[in-house]
């Protein structure tokens, strides 16, 4: 607060003069689309260290078969909350966060167009976590001691019904989502009416970056899923407390009714948390391969592909409950359209790799394992699509194996070189390149030691959500590799966490522009100003900077 | 007597900070406290089928595995090849490389290609699906009907009159027709060696089939998350040549045996609230809750693989079932020593 402020209204600065409880009072207040994107990305964070130390529990008591570290039903809840939480509370918000704080520094926008929706979306997240996490202690009420819900993430009926899951652990469940669903899509109506209404003189739809192109297509995906997952958790409310038997097979219910809303909503789910990783990758590739983006408009129209197959594809997680036979054909066989558009963009990141002088920074390590990575979920995608194959697959660690690529070798590595590429525009100072390098081996090393020998377990007979295994089935070594790569990763992340720290305590300043980018976000300083930009800026093609940069040879002329 | 695994469980809530690093370095190193019982059986790996349709799973999947090997060695080939190819080198310059914005050439190229992959696979898995997928019971096969329970599996063979849970025995050779069925929520029988897993759920009647091919002990289990002992829903497949298979039918066949030295067991059985949950043809058929334990010596485990079926697992079993198996729903009944001594003895005579 400024001096002069001060002498107009000596009452109030009074009250809000001490340092730490103006600069709280200022982020819980704000409207600032900045603000609120670090609070999501770091309110995101927050739930990565829980849910990761609920799978270090989880891999402790895996790591030798007839264990006893953990009974059955403290591993039921954590593998409950580790899920929910991973998708709902720590991917769903920083991809919103990096959303946020992106989308109007990229088409050159003041804020969002609904800056105070925005703090509402972000602050019904958090209370929806909260209540989530209120089950440890809450939610046995009278009855007992506190428990976390045990019905798995995807809380299958009727297991997730009050015949079998009685307290109320289930119902906390419900309504934690539920809340922190107002958050996404309000997020959702945010981004995309920001994307179609306030872009910058010039900024038409075919000069948005891909990065803004795909976190349209995210809230779309968003605005049609979420409100699918809401619906049934309100039925599966009126089922536990109002006597209705949707799902209640006791009365005549329907099981599998469930499944087929539940994953209506989360096929498009594992779509919104994975293309916002194609649009960090489609950021970080180019700057750091020194070349444009090869391909701009089949980048894009892959990804409304993605998204048009992506809400018809859901039933591929349903194969085994005994389908017709033309069921399975048509999810089988549109699943293994997915390949195609992702196909598409694997070979244009390639493309724009080829050629190019490609510096080895911390965020290019990321994304380069990112391409690797996700080439391998791909394939094994492809596997697990081919519903006889699937029938042995399904629900074994093969599984498990395959949707931890995706979301941590695809999401997870995405977000780590997002965070190095863009904190130093959020805070204006770089995170040291020494300890990046340190982050990326661990967590890469580790990742494969946990993840890639999780397909061996699988296709060796292991089903997955099992708190203890017999000896002598040969699965031993497999999930003692799997535990000690766990180790790594929380090096990995711990190392993380100690760069942060260090970019505070001996900052390396960034300047506006410390990677020489193109996009419009770099045009301002870091961190930018409450208003973003001075004069809002006037682009003539998709890399403004570029241009800038190279009045000789802008690219208007190429696009 | 072993400590109680639930106790150390408990403790996961109630004990300090120090207890836990503790615990965590006795969850990564410490060999397993509690001795399992499911010894034996080997490893029920899909690479190792001794039926139909497992072993067409396999073929099948092995084409796929094919398939995109060939995919990924040639995409991380080239990935591979451009990061080092193209990978910036201390003595470049500050130029930019030349710009290229794309190839509508080349995106053709890697629209068409993957489309082909994906028609040939589409065809392939059709015929697949179609051809392995039976929904009515072929002639002269073996009528099986599954029922899933939390946490067990009830095995009755409808056509030949008997009972049985967690051990299903087939003769080699001939089709078994399996109807899965359940009690309470849903439960997916899995025998990876023998067929693709199926889930079995409450008001619906899922059927599949198996042709086993060789003889021997095959396992599997649960593949369906089904609340708390989901991991011990464990189940064994024996295999019999056909007048192997026909004496063990004639086994099941008969009703309990009466052995005279266990007329007191027998007695306490029948008074006490066993004979709610579980039946024993030829002197009790009211229960269904639980397992049938006519002959419950011809199985090779206790509560669903839990333990080994012995007179040893039965005393500690019956003593306290949450010990063996923490919150099974069958109760500790709360019987003296002797009775239950004498409980196990009698349980131990039903061969």
């Amino acid at each position: 607060m400024s001096a002069s402020t001060e002498t107009r209204v000596p009452e109030a600065a009074k009250r809000t003069t001490s340092g730490w409880s103006q600069s709280l009072h200022d982020w819980v207040t704000t409207v600032d689309h900045k603000r609120l994107g670090i609070l999501y990305i770091g309110a995101g964070f927050f739930f990565l260290v829980i849910g990761g130390v609920e799978a270090i529990l989880m891999r402790a008591q895996l790591a030798v078969p007839a264990n006893t570290f953990l009974g059955p039903q403290e591993f039921n809840r954590l593998f409950t909350m580790h899920g929910t939480t991973m998708v709902f509370l720590v991917g769903m918000p920083i991809v919103t966060g990096f959303g946020n704080y992106l989308i109007p520094l990229m088409i050159g926008a003041r804020d969002m167009a609904f800056p105070r929706l925005n703090a509402w979306g972000f602050w019904m997240f958090l209370l929806g976590g909260i209540v989530l996490y209120m089950s440890y202690f809450a939610s046995m009420g009278l009855y007992g001691a506190g428990t976390a819900p045990d019905v798995g993430w995807f809380a299958y009926a009727p297991l997730a019904g009050k015949a079998f899951s009685r307290g109320n652990a289930t119902d906390y469940w419900i309504l934690g989502i539920l809340i922190s669903g107002f958050g996404s899509v309000s997020g959702a109506i945010n981004m995309l009416t920001t994307t179609l209404t306030m872009r910058c003189p010039g900024m038409t739809m075919n000069r948005l970056p891909l990065f803004v192109w795909m976190m349209l297509v995210v809230s779309f995906l968003m605005l049609l899923a979420l409100p699918v997952l809401t619906g049934a958790q309100v039925m599966l409310l009126f089922d536990r407390f109002m006597g209705a038997h949707f799902f209640d097979t006791q009365a005549g219910g329907d099981a599998v009714l469930w499944q087929h809303f539940f994953w209506f909503f989360g096929h498009p789910e594992v779509y919104i948390l994975m293309i916002p990783g194609f649009a960090y990758a489609s950021e970080i590739i180019p700057v750091f391969s020194r070349k444009v983006i090869f391909g701009y408009s089949f980048m894009v129209a892959a990804t409304l592909a993605i998204g048009l197959v992506a809400v018809g594809v859901w039933a591929h997680h349903m194969f085994t409950v005994g389908m017709g036979k033309g069921l399975s054909v048509w999810f089988a066989v549109m699943t293994m359209i997915v390949g195609i558009p992702t196909g598409i963009k694997l070979f244009n990141w390639i493309a724009t790799l080829y050629g190019g002088k490609i510096l080895m920074r911390t965020p290019m390590l990321f994304c380069l394992g990112f391409l690797g990575q996700f080439l391998v979920a791909g394939l094994s995608g492809i596997l697990l699509s081919g519903a006889p194959l699937n029938w042995q697959l399904s629900d074994s660690y093969f599984v498990v194996a395959h949707f931890h690529y995706v979301l941590i070798g695809g999401l997870v590595f995405t977000i780590f070189g997002a965070c190095y590429y863009w904190f130093p525009k959020m805070t204006g100072r770089l995170l040291s390149e020494r300890l990046g390098r340190w982050h990326f081996w661990l967590f890469f090393v580790g990742f494969h030691l946990t993840f890639t020998t999780m397909h061996v377990q699988g296709v060796l007979g292991m089903p997955r959500r099992i708190y203890t295994y017999p000896v002598e089935r040969g699965w031993e070594v497999w999930n003692a590799i799997s535990s000690s790569g766990a180790i790594l990763q929380a090096l990995g992340v711990a190392v993380f966490l100690f760069a942060l720290a260090q970019a505070f305590r001996r900052p390396q300043w960034a300047g506006p522009d410390p990677w020489n980018a193109w996009t419009l976000e770099w045009s301002t300083s870091s961190p930018p100003p409450a208003y973003n930009f001075l004069t809002i800026p006037e682009v003539r093609s998709r890399r403004p900077l570029w241009d800038l940069k190279h009045p000789d040879d802008p690219d208007w002329e190429h696009e | 007597m072993r400590s109680c695994p639930q106790s150390i469980a408990g403790a996961f809530v109630s004990k300090g900070g120090g207890a836990w690093a503790g615990r965590i370095l006795i969850g990564l190193w410490a060999t397993p406290s509690v001795a399992r019982a499911d010894a034996g059986g080997g490893t029920p790996s899909l690479f190792m089928p001794v039926a139909e349709p497992a072993q067409s799973i396999l073929d099948y999947g092995t084409l796929l595995v094919l398939i995109c090997a060939v995919i990924f060695v040639v995409v991380m080939g080239l990935l591979t090849f451009t990061v080092i190819r193209f990978r910036a080198s201390a003595a470049d310059n500050d130029e930019e490389p030349p710009q290229v914005y794309g190839s509508d050439q080349l995106e053709l190229a890697w629209t068409i290609v993957p489309v082909l992959i994906v028609i040939v696979l589409g065809l392939i898995t059709a015929g697949r699906i179609v051809a392995l997928q039976k929904d009515t019971r072929p002639e002269g096969s073996l009528a099986v009907r599954v029922v899933g329970h939390q946490w067990w599996w009830e095995l009755e063979y409808p056509d030949l009159g008997f009972v049985t849970a967690n051990e299903l025995h087939l003769p080699l050779g001939q089709v078994a027709f399996l109807t899965l069925e359940s009690d309470d929520v849903i439960h997916s029988f899995w025998l990876p060696q023998l067929a693709g897993k199926l889930d079995v759920i409450p008001n619906r009647k899922n059927t599949m089939w198996i042709e086993p091919q060789k003889t021997g002990m095959f396992v599997g289990q649960c593949a369906e998350y089904c609340g708390t002992q989901h991991a011990n829903m464990l189940l064994r497949v024996f295999v019999h040549e056909p007048e192997d298979f026909e004496r063990w039918v004639r086994e099941q066949q008969l009703e309990a045996r009466r052995v005279d030295a266990h007329a007191e067991g027998r007695a306490l059985f029948a008074q006490t609230a066993c004979v709610n949950c579980h039946t024993v043809r030829g002197l009790t058929e009211i229960g269904s809750f639980g397992p049938d334990l006519t002959h419950l010596m011809s199985r090779t485990t206790l509560a669903a693989g839990a333990a080994a079926n012995d007179e040893a697992s039965l005393v500690d079993w019956l003593t306290d079932p949450d010990h063996i198996k923490p919150g099974v729903r069958m109760p500790a009944m709360k019987l003296s020593h002797s009775q239950i001594a004498r409980l196990a003895g009698y349980l131990s005579s039903l061969e």
